[in-house]
Protein backbone atom coordinates (compact mmCIF):
# COMPACT_ATOMS: atom_id res chain seq x y z
CA UNK A 1 0.00 0.00 0.00
CA UNK A 2 1.27 3.71 -1.13
CA UNK A 3 2.54 5.43 2.34
CA UNK A 4 1.23 9.01 3.55
CA UNK A 5 4.54 10.91 3.16
CA UNK A 6 5.84 13.10 6.40
CA UNK A 7 8.04 15.88 4.93
CA UNK A 8 10.14 18.29 7.12
CA UNK A 9 10.31 21.46 5.76
CA UNK A 10 13.09 23.35 6.21
CA UNK A 11 13.49 27.23 5.54
CA UNK A 12 16.42 28.40 4.41
CA UNK A 13 17.91 31.87 4.96
CA UNK A 14 21.85 32.63 4.72
CA UNK A 15 22.25 28.99 5.11
CA UNK A 16 20.92 28.35 8.04
CA UNK A 17 17.42 26.90 8.70
CA UNK A 18 15.62 29.47 10.50
CA UNK A 19 11.68 29.15 11.61
CA UNK A 20 9.51 32.17 11.88
CA UNK A 21 5.74 32.65 11.59
CA UNK A 22 4.25 34.46 8.91
CA UNK A 23 8.11 35.50 7.80
CA UNK A 24 8.18 37.12 11.05
CA UNK A 25 10.98 37.14 13.56
CA UNK A 26 13.14 34.33 12.09
CA UNK A 27 15.31 32.22 14.56
CA UNK A 28 18.20 30.46 13.27
CA UNK A 29 17.44 26.47 14.14
CA UNK A 30 20.56 24.53 12.85
CA UNK A 31 22.52 23.28 9.62
CA UNK A 32 20.67 22.34 7.40
CA UNK A 33 22.73 19.56 6.20
CA UNK A 34 23.02 18.27 9.28
CA UNK A 35 19.17 18.61 9.72
CA UNK A 36 18.09 17.24 6.87
CA UNK A 37 20.31 14.36 7.36
CA UNK A 38 19.05 13.87 11.16
CA UNK A 39 15.61 14.08 9.93
CA UNK A 40 16.27 11.17 6.62
CA UNK A 41 17.75 9.16 9.76
CA UNK A 42 14.63 9.43 11.90
CA UNK A 43 12.39 8.47 8.79
CA UNK A 44 11.26 11.15 7.36
CA UNK A 45 9.91 10.19 4.15
CA UNK A 46 11.25 13.43 2.03
CA UNK A 47 12.38 16.67 2.81
CA UNK A 48 11.51 20.50 1.42
CA UNK A 49 13.86 23.37 1.23
CA UNK A 50 12.34 26.43 0.98
CA UNK A 51 14.18 29.94 -0.38
CA UNK A 52 17.26 28.11 -0.71
CA UNK A 53 19.44 31.36 -2.02
CA UNK A 54 22.74 32.91 -0.32
CA UNK A 55 21.28 35.74 1.31
CA UNK A 56 18.16 37.04 1.92
CA UNK A 57 18.11 40.02 -0.74
CA UNK A 58 17.34 37.00 -3.22
CA UNK A 59 20.98 36.76 -4.39
CA UNK A 60 20.86 33.34 -6.89
CA UNK A 61 19.77 29.86 -5.50
CA UNK A 62 23.18 28.48 -3.03
CA UNK A 63 23.26 25.41 -5.16
CA UNK A 64 26.32 24.53 -3.59
CA UNK A 65 24.43 24.10 -0.54
CA UNK A 66 21.93 21.52 -2.40
CA UNK A 67 24.88 19.77 -3.86
CA UNK A 68 25.65 19.25 0.11
CA UNK A 69 21.97 18.00 0.35
CA UNK A 70 22.14 15.57 -2.05
CA UNK A 71 25.58 13.95 -0.74
CA UNK A 72 24.66 13.49 2.96
CA UNK A 73 20.74 12.23 1.85
CA UNK A 74 19.82 9.17 0.02
CA UNK A 75 16.31 10.01 -0.02
CA UNK A 76 14.10 12.55 -2.52
CA UNK A 77 14.20 16.36 -1.18
CA UNK A 78 12.06 19.49 -2.99
CA UNK A 79 13.80 22.73 -3.64
CA UNK A 80 11.81 25.94 -3.74
CA UNK A 81 11.35 29.85 -2.89
CA UNK A 82 14.34 30.76 -5.32
CA UNK A 83 13.75 29.35 -8.36
CA UNK A 84 12.91 31.85 -10.76
CA UNK A 85 14.17 30.71 -14.40
CA UNK A 86 14.63 27.39 -16.35
CA UNK A 87 18.25 27.85 -15.54
CA UNK A 88 17.60 27.75 -12.28
CA UNK A 89 15.28 24.97 -12.18
CA UNK A 90 18.34 22.65 -14.58
CA UNK A 91 20.91 23.89 -11.94
CA UNK A 92 19.58 22.76 -8.60
CA UNK A 93 17.90 19.27 -10.56
CA UNK A 94 21.05 18.56 -11.98
CA UNK A 95 22.84 18.87 -8.17
CA UNK A 96 20.53 16.23 -7.08
CA UNK A 97 17.32 17.48 -6.06
CA UNK A 98 14.59 14.96 -7.00
CA UNK A 99 12.00 18.00 -7.43
CA UNK A 100 11.59 22.10 -7.94
CA UNK A 101 8.66 23.88 -6.29
CA UNK A 102 7.62 26.87 -8.10
CA UNK A 103 5.20 29.57 -6.98
CA UNK A 104 5.18 33.08 -7.61
CA UNK A 105 7.04 32.37 -10.53
CA UNK A 106 4.63 30.18 -11.91
CA UNK A 107 1.60 33.01 -11.10
CA UNK A 108 3.93 35.80 -13.24
CA UNK A 109 4.61 33.12 -15.82
CA UNK A 110 2.26 29.87 -16.09
CA UNK A 111 4.29 28.83 -19.16
CA UNK A 112 6.96 27.65 -16.76
CA UNK A 113 5.12 24.89 -15.79
CA UNK A 114 4.99 23.38 -18.90
CA UNK A 115 8.65 24.59 -19.94
CA UNK A 116 9.78 22.45 -17.11
CA UNK A 117 7.54 19.32 -17.05
CA UNK A 118 8.69 18.94 -21.33
CA UNK A 119 11.96 19.22 -20.21
CA UNK A 120 12.90 17.54 -17.09
CA UNK A 121 9.35 15.38 -16.51
CA UNK A 122 6.14 16.30 -14.93
CA UNK A 123 7.10 14.44 -11.46
CA UNK A 124 10.12 17.12 -11.34
CA UNK A 125 7.60 19.80 -11.17
CA UNK A 126 5.65 21.11 -7.94
CA UNK A 127 3.50 23.81 -8.06
CA UNK A 128 3.94 25.52 -4.57
CA UNK A 129 0.52 27.27 -3.56
CA UNK A 130 -0.93 30.38 -0.97
CA UNK A 131 -4.04 30.34 -0.71
CA UNK A 132 -6.07 32.78 1.52
CA UNK A 133 -9.66 32.25 2.20
CA UNK A 134 -11.72 35.36 0.19
CA UNK A 135 -15.74 34.88 0.62
CA UNK A 136 -16.05 36.62 -2.31
CA UNK A 137 -17.60 33.80 -4.27
CA UNK A 138 -18.38 35.52 -7.07
CA UNK A 139 -14.90 36.40 -7.77
CA UNK A 140 -13.56 33.32 -5.74
CA UNK A 141 -15.98 30.31 -6.37
CA UNK A 142 -13.64 27.58 -4.11
CA UNK A 143 -13.40 30.54 -1.37
CA UNK A 144 -9.78 31.02 -1.27
CA UNK A 145 -8.13 33.25 -3.56
CA UNK A 146 -4.36 32.60 -4.25
CA UNK A 147 -1.25 35.17 -3.04
CA UNK A 148 2.19 35.91 -4.00
CA UNK A 149 5.46 36.95 -2.64
CA UNK A 150 4.87 35.60 0.97
CA UNK A 151 1.13 36.27 1.26
CA UNK A 152 1.61 39.94 0.43
CA UNK A 153 0.33 40.41 -2.77
CA UNK A 154 -3.32 39.27 -3.70
CA UNK A 155 -3.45 37.96 -7.17
CA UNK A 156 -7.36 37.83 -8.04
CA UNK A 157 -6.97 33.95 -9.13
CA UNK A 158 -9.13 31.50 -7.30
CA UNK A 159 -7.17 28.69 -5.51
CA UNK A 160 -9.20 25.88 -7.30
CA UNK A 161 -8.86 27.28 -10.69
CA UNK A 162 -5.13 27.94 -10.58
CA UNK A 163 -4.34 23.86 -8.89
CA UNK A 164 -6.63 22.73 -12.30
CA UNK A 165 -4.97 25.05 -14.35
CA UNK A 166 -1.52 24.10 -13.10
CA UNK A 167 -1.57 20.44 -13.27
CA UNK A 168 -2.74 21.23 -17.15
CA UNK A 169 -0.42 22.75 -17.72
CA UNK A 170 2.21 19.69 -16.54
CA UNK A 171 2.61 20.15 -12.84
CA UNK A 172 2.98 16.19 -11.15
CA UNK A 173 2.42 17.49 -7.63
CA UNK A 174 0.73 20.27 -5.81
CA UNK A 175 2.06 21.83 -2.00
CA UNK A 176 -1.36 23.61 -0.42
CA UNK A 177 0.15 25.94 1.67
CA UNK A 178 -2.32 27.85 4.17
CA UNK A 179 -1.73 31.60 4.21
CA UNK A 180 -4.19 31.54 7.57
CA UNK A 181 -3.03 28.54 9.23
CA UNK A 182 0.85 28.92 8.23
CA UNK A 183 2.76 28.92 11.48
CA UNK A 184 0.20 28.76 14.23
CA UNK A 185 0.60 24.86 14.52
CA UNK A 186 -3.85 25.15 15.38
CA UNK A 187 -3.92 22.36 12.14
CA UNK A 188 -4.10 22.45 9.01
CA UNK A 189 -6.43 23.92 7.02
CA UNK A 190 -8.34 20.96 5.91
CA UNK A 191 -11.53 22.46 4.16
CA UNK A 192 -8.94 24.06 1.54
CA UNK A 193 -6.35 20.93 1.47
CA UNK A 194 -9.90 18.86 0.51
CA UNK A 195 -10.86 21.36 -2.22
CA UNK A 196 -7.48 20.94 -3.77
CA UNK A 197 -7.26 17.34 -3.12
CA UNK A 198 -10.49 16.32 -4.68
CA UNK A 199 -10.20 18.78 -7.81
CA UNK A 200 -6.97 17.22 -9.13
CA UNK A 201 -5.56 13.90 -10.11
CA UNK A 202 -1.98 14.59 -9.07
CA UNK A 203 -0.91 14.26 -5.31
CA UNK A 204 -1.55 17.15 -2.85
CA UNK A 205 0.51 17.81 -0.18
CA UNK A 206 -0.97 19.90 3.02
CA UNK A 207 1.23 22.26 4.69
CA UNK A 208 1.10 25.27 7.04
CA UNK A 209 -0.47 24.27 10.72
CA UNK A 210 0.89 21.02 11.83
CA UNK A 211 1.59 20.97 15.27
CA UNK A 212 0.49 17.41 16.42
CA UNK A 213 0.37 13.76 15.09
CA UNK A 214 -3.23 13.99 14.82
CA UNK A 215 -3.21 17.54 13.14
CA UNK A 216 -1.05 14.81 10.27
CA UNK A 217 -4.15 12.38 10.64
CA UNK A 218 -7.06 14.79 9.77
CA UNK A 219 -4.94 15.89 6.96
CA UNK A 220 -4.66 12.91 5.39
CA UNK A 221 -8.83 11.78 6.35
CA UNK A 222 -10.35 14.70 6.22
CA UNK A 223 -8.21 16.35 4.47
CA UNK A 224 -7.60 13.81 1.50
CA UNK A 225 -3.90 14.67 1.33
CA UNK A 226 -1.59 12.58 0.04
CA UNK A 227 1.52 13.95 2.14
CA UNK A 228 1.76 16.49 4.91
CA UNK A 229 4.28 18.93 5.02
CA UNK A 230 5.69 19.59 8.64
CA UNK A 231 8.16 22.32 10.35
CA UNK A 232 7.89 23.83 14.10
CA UNK A 233 6.44 20.75 15.69
CA UNK A 234 9.77 18.74 14.86
CA UNK A 235 12.37 21.37 14.96
CA UNK A 236 11.62 22.48 18.32
CA UNK A 237 11.93 19.10 19.62
CA UNK A 238 8.43 18.55 20.85
CA UNK A 239 7.83 15.75 18.35
CA UNK A 240 10.37 13.33 16.55
CA UNK A 241 9.56 11.79 13.26
CA UNK A 242 9.22 7.76 14.95
CA UNK A 243 6.41 9.46 17.00
CA UNK A 244 4.60 11.03 14.68
CA UNK A 245 4.91 7.56 12.65
CA UNK A 246 4.02 5.81 15.73
CA UNK A 247 0.97 7.79 16.58
CA UNK A 248 -0.36 7.58 13.05
CA UNK A 249 0.34 3.81 12.81
CA UNK A 250 -1.79 3.16 15.85
CA UNK A 251 -4.67 5.76 14.05
CA UNK A 252 -4.65 3.10 10.90
CA UNK A 253 -2.81 5.85 8.52
CA UNK A 254 -0.38 3.54 6.49
CA UNK A 255 3.35 5.12 6.85
CA UNK A 256 6.97 3.61 6.10
CA UNK A 257 7.58 1.74 8.63
CA UNK A 258 10.82 0.11 8.23
CA UNK A 259 14.28 2.72 6.77
CA UNK B 1 33.65 0.84 -13.62
CA UNK B 2 29.84 0.99 -13.46
CA UNK B 3 28.03 3.12 -16.51
CA UNK B 4 24.82 4.66 -15.84
CA UNK B 5 23.37 4.67 -19.11
CA UNK B 6 23.01 8.57 -19.95
CA UNK B 7 19.53 8.84 -23.19
CA UNK B 8 18.73 12.51 -22.61
CA UNK B 9 15.83 10.67 -19.55
CA UNK B 10 15.76 12.70 -16.74
CA UNK B 11 18.44 13.25 -14.30
CA UNK B 12 20.91 11.04 -13.37
CA UNK B 13 22.81 12.46 -10.41
CA UNK B 14 20.99 10.55 -7.78
CA UNK B 15 22.02 7.81 -9.24
CA UNK B 16 25.56 8.62 -9.51
CA UNK B 17 26.09 9.83 -5.86
CA UNK B 18 24.15 6.49 -4.75
CA UNK B 19 26.81 4.52 -5.93
CA UNK B 20 29.86 7.05 -5.26
CA UNK B 21 27.97 6.94 -1.21
CA UNK B 22 28.78 3.35 -1.70
CA UNK B 23 32.50 4.16 -2.85
CA UNK B 24 32.13 2.77 -6.13
CA UNK B 25 33.41 5.02 -9.34
CA UNK B 26 30.36 5.10 -11.68
CA UNK B 27 30.69 7.18 -14.70
CA UNK B 28 27.16 8.58 -17.03
CA UNK B 29 27.74 8.04 -20.56
CA UNK B 30 25.91 7.92 -23.59
CA UNK B 31 28.98 6.21 -25.53
CA UNK B 32 28.66 2.69 -26.65
CA UNK B 33 32.34 1.98 -26.47
CA UNK B 34 32.36 2.94 -22.48
CA UNK B 35 29.16 0.91 -21.29
CA UNK B 36 31.01 -2.01 -23.47
CA UNK B 37 34.43 -1.59 -21.29
CA UNK B 38 31.92 -1.42 -18.36
CA UNK B 39 31.67 -4.32 -15.79
CA UNK B 40 28.33 -3.50 -14.92
CA UNK B 41 25.53 -1.43 -16.13
CA UNK B 42 22.85 0.85 -15.21
CA UNK B 43 20.04 2.04 -16.89
CA UNK B 44 17.99 4.63 -15.36
CA UNK B 45 16.20 7.17 -16.29
CA UNK B 46 12.65 9.16 -15.68
CA UNK B 47 9.88 10.68 -18.60
CA UNK B 48 7.89 9.39 -21.32
CA UNK B 49 8.87 6.41 -23.28
CA UNK B 50 8.09 7.93 -26.36
CA UNK B 51 10.73 10.35 -26.04
CA UNK B 52 13.24 8.18 -24.21
CA UNK B 53 13.03 5.15 -27.10
CA UNK B 54 13.63 8.53 -29.64
CA UNK B 55 16.69 9.22 -28.12
CA UNK B 56 17.46 5.46 -27.74
CA UNK B 57 17.48 5.52 -31.68
CA UNK B 58 19.62 8.85 -31.96
CA UNK B 59 22.21 8.28 -30.03
CA UNK B 60 22.37 4.36 -31.44
CA UNK B 61 22.23 2.98 -28.11
CA UNK B 62 19.49 -0.15 -28.33
CA UNK B 63 22.10 -2.20 -29.75
CA UNK B 64 25.07 -2.06 -26.80
CA UNK B 65 21.79 -2.07 -24.76
CA UNK B 66 20.82 -5.32 -26.37
CA UNK B 67 24.48 -6.68 -26.47
CA UNK B 68 25.19 -6.11 -22.67
CA UNK B 69 21.84 -7.76 -21.19
CA UNK B 70 22.89 -10.88 -23.18
CA UNK B 71 27.06 -10.70 -22.58
CA UNK B 72 25.75 -12.03 -18.74
CA UNK B 73 27.61 -8.56 -17.26
CA UNK B 74 25.24 -7.59 -14.51
CA UNK B 75 22.54 -5.04 -15.34
CA UNK B 76 19.98 -3.00 -13.46
CA UNK B 77 17.14 -0.71 -14.91
CA UNK B 78 15.23 1.61 -12.88
CA UNK B 79 11.60 3.25 -13.61
CA UNK B 80 11.76 4.27 -17.00
CA UNK B 81 14.91 2.17 -17.72
CA UNK B 82 13.03 -0.77 -16.70
CA UNK B 83 9.43 0.15 -18.38
CA UNK B 84 11.11 0.14 -22.03
CA UNK B 85 13.16 -3.05 -21.67
CA UNK B 86 9.71 -4.50 -22.01
CA UNK B 87 8.45 -5.07 -25.27
CA UNK B 88 5.99 -2.09 -25.49
CA UNK B 89 4.28 0.57 -23.38
CA UNK B 90 0.61 2.37 -23.24
CA UNK B 91 2.70 5.82 -23.39
CA UNK B 92 2.42 8.62 -25.73
CA UNK B 93 -0.66 6.63 -27.91
CA UNK B 94 1.47 3.42 -27.93
CA UNK B 95 5.44 3.28 -28.54
CA UNK B 96 7.59 -0.18 -29.11
CA UNK B 97 10.72 -0.63 -27.17
CA UNK B 98 13.63 -2.65 -26.44
CA UNK B 99 11.96 -6.04 -26.07
CA UNK B 100 14.88 -7.28 -23.97
CA UNK B 101 11.92 -8.77 -21.28
CA UNK B 102 8.26 -10.20 -22.93
CA UNK B 103 5.35 -8.36 -21.97
CA UNK B 104 4.33 -4.43 -21.90
CA UNK B 105 3.83 -1.74 -19.79
CA UNK B 106 0.74 -0.46 -18.74
CA UNK B 107 -1.30 2.91 -17.35
CA UNK B 108 -2.73 3.20 -13.85
CA UNK B 109 -6.76 3.36 -13.97
CA UNK B 110 -7.75 4.17 -10.52
CA UNK B 111 -10.99 3.85 -10.42
CA UNK B 112 -10.74 5.48 -6.76
CA UNK B 113 -10.30 9.31 -7.05
CA UNK B 114 -8.06 9.10 -3.95
CA UNK B 115 -5.45 6.70 -5.99
CA UNK B 116 -3.70 9.87 -7.96
CA UNK B 117 -1.64 9.15 -10.77
CA UNK B 118 1.27 9.74 -10.55
CA UNK B 119 2.02 7.02 -7.60
CA UNK B 120 4.30 9.25 -5.81
CA UNK B 121 5.90 7.84 -2.66
CA UNK B 122 6.49 4.93 -0.53
CA UNK B 123 5.14 1.86 -1.21
CA UNK B 124 6.03 -1.95 -0.49
CA UNK B 125 7.38 -4.62 -2.00
CA UNK B 126 6.67 -8.43 -1.71
CA UNK B 127 9.24 -10.47 -2.87
CA UNK B 128 8.11 -13.30 -5.10
CA UNK B 129 11.39 -14.83 -5.73
CA UNK B 130 14.56 -15.09 -3.23
CA UNK B 131 17.57 -13.12 -5.39
CA UNK B 132 21.27 -12.04 -4.82
CA UNK B 133 20.07 -8.17 -4.99
CA UNK B 134 17.44 -8.53 -2.28
CA UNK B 135 19.88 -9.90 0.20
CA UNK B 136 19.72 -9.03 3.63
CA UNK B 137 16.69 -6.83 2.58
CA UNK B 138 13.24 -7.72 4.43
CA UNK B 139 10.28 -9.03 2.50
CA UNK B 140 7.69 -5.90 1.84
CA UNK B 141 10.26 -3.70 2.78
CA UNK B 142 9.58 -0.04 1.17
CA UNK B 143 11.28 1.79 -1.36
CA UNK B 144 10.27 5.28 -3.54
CA UNK B 145 8.29 5.19 -6.29
CA UNK B 146 7.19 8.03 -8.83
CA UNK B 147 5.23 6.45 -12.19
CA UNK B 148 2.13 6.71 -14.06
CA UNK B 149 2.49 3.24 -15.71
CA UNK B 150 3.90 -0.05 -14.44
CA UNK B 151 5.42 -2.72 -16.35
CA UNK B 152 3.60 -5.95 -16.68
CA UNK B 153 5.70 -8.65 -17.93
CA UNK B 154 4.15 -12.32 -19.66
CA UNK B 155 6.04 -14.63 -17.78
CA UNK B 156 5.64 -15.27 -13.83
CA UNK B 157 8.83 -16.79 -13.96
CA UNK B 158 10.19 -12.98 -14.55
CA UNK B 159 8.80 -11.28 -11.69
CA UNK B 160 11.29 -10.90 -8.66
CA UNK B 161 8.55 -8.66 -6.53
CA UNK B 162 5.50 -7.30 -6.35
CA UNK B 163 3.72 -4.12 -5.60
CA UNK B 164 -0.36 -3.14 -5.49
CA UNK B 165 -1.36 0.50 -6.21
CA UNK B 166 -4.59 1.91 -7.72
CA UNK B 167 -6.19 -1.79 -7.87
CA UNK B 168 -3.67 -3.47 -9.76
CA UNK B 169 -0.70 -5.33 -8.33
CA UNK B 170 1.89 -4.99 -10.64
CA UNK B 171 5.83 -6.14 -11.59
CA UNK B 172 7.75 -3.58 -9.50
CA UNK B 173 11.11 -6.07 -9.60
CA UNK B 174 11.75 -8.08 -12.61
CA UNK B 175 14.53 -10.19 -12.96
CA UNK B 176 16.21 -12.65 -15.98
CA UNK B 177 19.26 -13.89 -16.03
CA UNK B 178 21.61 -11.33 -15.55
CA UNK B 179 19.02 -8.78 -15.13
CA UNK B 180 17.41 -6.91 -12.73
CA UNK B 181 14.94 -4.16 -13.18
CA UNK B 182 13.05 -2.30 -10.34
CA UNK B 183 10.17 0.30 -10.84
CA UNK B 184 10.90 1.77 -7.65
CA UNK B 185 14.34 4.16 -7.48
CA UNK B 186 16.44 2.10 -5.05
CA UNK B 187 18.87 5.14 -5.21
CA UNK B 188 15.92 7.51 -3.36
CA UNK B 189 15.09 4.29 -1.32
CA UNK B 190 17.15 5.33 1.60
CA UNK B 191 19.12 2.68 3.34
CA UNK B 192 17.09 -0.16 1.95
CA UNK B 193 17.28 1.30 -1.54
CA UNK B 194 21.41 1.63 -1.03
CA UNK B 195 21.39 -2.37 0.48
CA UNK B 196 20.09 -2.81 -2.69
CA UNK B 197 22.54 -1.14 -4.62
CA UNK B 198 25.24 -2.65 -2.76
CA UNK B 199 23.85 -6.12 -3.75
CA UNK B 200 24.19 -5.51 -6.86
CA UNK B 201 27.92 -4.14 -7.46
CA UNK B 202 28.63 -7.73 -5.77
CA UNK B 203 26.28 -9.77 -7.72
CA UNK B 204 28.09 -11.84 -10.37
CA UNK B 205 25.19 -11.72 -12.69
CA UNK B 206 24.31 -15.33 -11.93
CA UNK B 207 20.70 -15.97 -11.87
CA UNK B 208 20.08 -17.59 -8.21
CA UNK B 209 19.62 -21.23 -7.79
CA UNK B 210 16.63 -22.60 -9.18
CA UNK B 211 17.96 -20.69 -12.39
CA UNK B 212 14.87 -20.06 -13.63
CA UNK B 213 16.03 -17.21 -15.37
CA UNK B 214 18.01 -20.13 -17.68
CA UNK B 215 14.77 -21.11 -19.58
CA UNK B 216 13.62 -19.42 -22.22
Amino acid sequence: MLTRRIIPCLDIHNRKVTKGVKFQNNIVLGDPVEMAARYADEGCDELVFYDITASAEGRPIDIEMVRAVAHAIRIPFAVGGGISSMDDMSRVLLAGAEKVSVNSLAVRNPGIIAEGARQFGAQCIVLGMDPVANPDRTRFPSGYEITVKGFRERTGMDAVEWARRAVDLGAGEIVVNSVDADGTRQGFELTLTRLIADAVPVPVVASGGAGCPQHLAEAFTQGHADAAIIAGMIHTGDYTIPQIKQWLTGAGIPVRQKW
Amino acid sequence: MIAIIDYKAGNLTSVRLAFEALGVPARITQNAAEIRAADRVVFPGVGAAGSAMRNIRELALAEVIRETVSSGKPFLGICLGTQIILESSEEDGGTPCLGVVQGSVKRFQPTDRRDKVPQMGWNSVAIRQPHPVFAGIADHSEFYFVHSYYPAPARAADILGETEYAGVRFASAIGLRNLVATQFHPEKSGRIGLRLLDNFIRWDGTPPAGGKGAAC
